[in-house]
């Protein structure tokens, strides 16, 4: 993905703070229209807080603050006059552990949609679930059971309704938050191909653990360390010629 | 390597002697562990032998309870005895007022037959030596049955003229007597009965005239004092049925109310930590002092009816109210994060999360808390005795506002009264009931736990 497609999502000096405790110093980057950018970096390093500030999740926990601004085409997701169901309409988000709800397959899908009122009628809420579920490879694998409970399928397909639960709604962007990292060598494989697919209709900001699998399926890769972006480039460039050494040291496995 | 050499393993133990010591502590290990495991069996047996022994006792004396001695007699509707004029009908020109008075006044008169005679003379004719006796003979029947034959004619005056076979209660004496509750061998000094009275009765019992004949009085009547043998539970049971409606309402509600503002929506501050720590001290208050509260705040200053179960419904909402409250926030706080994560993601707002994912998960346990919460309601005794539950009523409440007693109270009654030997089948019958209750209360909680419990 080149430098010049368009910035879909800007950090200008985010800083985020868990009580007195600061977590993030500083971070600034873009995030470009269908690309996938991947975040890498050891454990506590604020990759997954940097992730959640894209959405807002960091609201929902106590004694959060975040300061900094983040704009998403432009606009401000802090500004008061954006309601964060809104936001989060746009940048969808898929967990660490994959997470159903207790409900039908169907609902499962369907729930998104219907809480925007994305479907008039009951046939076309019936074609989001199946194209959700087409795309994200699991339709044919639950279509004769769409109305056994989710939390029934393996965690590779859970994982994956959860993928197409986030989609159904249409969003711009879908944040991802270490999505293998609960999951078999097989399901990964099916994740990861599945988000090349996605590319091409959203933009995916990837959080994971594995430097191999933002290897693979990442256009760029941001590294974090201590709560600050280290360096962020092309992630061909990144493991094969990384410009600090904390960097080279992280992903030739010094420390980690 | 380097690691290693600079930090040898220092060997206490000779590595030949490990295993030895291995063997020996695993000894000691599993010596532990047995004697934990007996320890706690044996409480178990002991809690579960204690529980056994409270049952066979209440059962054992409470069950012959449901059964009580009643005599079937011919009754014959005499009109020479019912000198009654018809019963009143409603004229066309006459105002509903002007009838309902014609009515009472028909029923008092009604009121003043002496319905005890039928039941002597149909007691003569089958007990010939019975004149010589007639105060003897007006104690057989206990004395609430004669309203039972007013009410009959009340209901329909065709009856006088007829004869009626009736199953008539006897007095409470004859069925202590009958059970074999009072050593016969004792004086006529010590017993209750006359000697003539014991003689008849062997004799109608041998005869089938006295039976042992389930008691419908012990559920459909209200307490008395006057007819022992008549005493019912009916009036503390609706007693207390108002009271749990009342509390039903009113904590249920109000506590999973507060329990979610609470859990999900208030802010952590000094202020909700302060809510938090009094609702766990409110659970602790001694029921007896929400007793207090109830008469010097609901019927001292708001004037509600004293003994009413409206008032005690209120107290014992308010201490039900921490249970529930507590108990639902458990639940909310036991359902994952992950899922209200999930709405979140979606863009559910936080109350469309709760009230679509959260709550229906913590259905079951909120609910269950609530009827254990209930069930602690329904046992209270305490708090009753001071709002005035525990006077003496001789009605089945209409309403909550009237006056009633409540079941555990009755027990609390009915365990004080004199006459030990009938009474302590009935309190034992009373506590069954009660019981049964619980039981049942409990069960549906375990039942609405099954039903609407979902696998993750």
């Amino acid at each position: 993905m080149s430098n010049s497609a368009a910035v879909k999502i800007s950090a200008k000096d985010v800083k985020v703070f868990y009580g007195e405790n600061e977590a993030l110093h500083g971070i600034s980057m873009d995030v470009y229209e269908n690309e996938v950018i991947s975040f890498i970096g050891p454990s506590g390093c604020g990759k997954s807080t940097f992730l959640r500030c894209m959405n807002r999740m960091n609201d929902t926990i106590e004694h959060c603050r975040v300061t900094g601004s983040i704009t998403l085409d432009g606009r401000d997701i802090h500004d008061p006059s954006l309601d964060v169901v809104q936001l989060r309409a746009q940048v969808g988000m898929v967990f660490q552990k994959p997470n159903p709800f207790p409900k039908s397959i169907y609902e499962n899908i369907a729930y998104g949609p219907k809480l925007h009122g994305l479907a008039e009628r009951k046939a076309d809420l019936d074609d989001i679930v199946e194209s959700s579920l087409r795309r994200a490879g699991l339709w044919n694998e639950v279509k004769d059971r769409l109305d056994q409970p989710g939390t029934g399928l393996s965690g590779g397909q859970q994982q994956r309704l959860c993928i197409a639960r986030s989609i159904a709604v249409s969003p711009e962007v879908i944040l991802m938050d270490e999505p293998c990292s609960a999951l078999d060598p097989i399901a990964t494989s099916i994740i990861e191909e599945l988000i090349d697919e996605l590319k091409q209709n959203f933009t995916i900001v990837i959080v994971t653990h594995n430097m191999q699998q933002a290897a693979r399926v990442s256009d760029r890769t941001a590294f974090f360390h201590l709560g600050n972006l280290i360096e962020i480039g092309n992630t061909n460039d990144l493991f094969t010629n990384p410009q600090q050494k904390r960097t080279e040291d992280y992903i030739t496995g010094r420390y980690g | 390597m380097t690691i290693l050499a600079e930090n040898p393993i220092k060997t206490v133990v000779h590595p030949s002697q490990v295993q030895q010591k291995v063997i020996a502590s695993l000894n000691r290990r599993h010596r532990k562990e047995a004697w934990f495991r007996r320890t706690g069996l044996l409480a178990v047996l002991i809690s579960l032998s204690l529980v056994a022994l409270l049952f066979i006792n209440i059962f054992s004396k409470g069950l012959p309870a449901f059964w009580q001695s009643a005599i079937t007699l011919e009754i014959y509707f005499d009109p020479q005895i019912i000198k009654i004029p018809a019963k009143p009908e409603q004229a066309a020109d006459e105002s509903d007022n002007d009838f309902r008075q014609r009515y009472l006044d028909w029923q008092t008169q009604v009121g003043f037959v002496n319905f005890n005679r039928l039941i002597t003379d149909s007691l003569q004719k089958i007990l010939p030596d019975a004149s010589k006796h007639r105060r003897d003979l007006g104690r057989i029947v206990t004395s609430g049955e004669r309203f039972a034959l007013r009410d009959m004619v009340i209901a329909d005056p065709s009856i006088i003229g007829q004869t009626r076979s009736l199953h008539l209660l006897t007095d409470a004496n004859i069925d202590v007597w009958l059970k074999g509750n009072i050593d016969r061998s004792l004086p006529d000094a010590q017993q209750q009965l006359s000697p003539k009275m014991r003689e008849w009765i062997d004799k109608l019992s041998a005869e089938g005239v006295i039976q042992n004949r389930f008691s419908l009085a012990l559920f459909m009547n209200p307490d008395s004092r006057s007819s022992l043998a008549s005493a019912g539970l009916a009036g503390a049971f609706m007693g207390s049925f108002y009271m749990m409606l009342v509390v039903i309402l009113l904590a249920v509600p109000m506590g999973v109310a507060a329990a979610i503002y609470l859990e999900e929506f208030a802010p952590r501050n000094k202020l909700t930590d302060l809510v938090e720590v009094n609702i766990n001290n409110l659970a602790a208050v001694p029921s007896i002092v929400f007793g207090l509260l109830g008469a010097s705040v609901l019927i001292g200053w708001f004037n509600l009816p004293m003994s009413a179960p409206i008032v005690g419904g209120l107290v014992l909402s308010l201490m039900t109210l921490p249970t529930v409250i507590i108990a639902t926030r458990s639940t909310l706080k036991a359902i994952p994060p992950s899922i209200r994560q999930a709405a979140l993601g979606l863009g559910a707002s936080k109350m469309q999360a709760i009230f679509h994912h959260v709550l229906p998960l913590a259905i079951p346990g909120i609910l269950t808390g609530a009827i254990l919460g209930v069930a602690q309601a329904l046992g209270e005794t305490a708090p009753l005795l001071l709002i005035g539950m525990k006077s003496f009523v001789a009605s089945i409440p209409a309403s909550p506002f009237e006056q009633a007693s409540a079941l555990p109270v009755q027990i609390y009654l009915w365990q004080g009264n004199e006459l030990r030997n009938f009474f302590e089948a009935r309190t034992s019958a009373a506590i069954i009931v009660l019981l049964l209750m619980m039981i049942s209360l409990n069960g549906l909680a375990i039942w609405l736990r099954k039903k609407y419990e979902k696998r993750w």
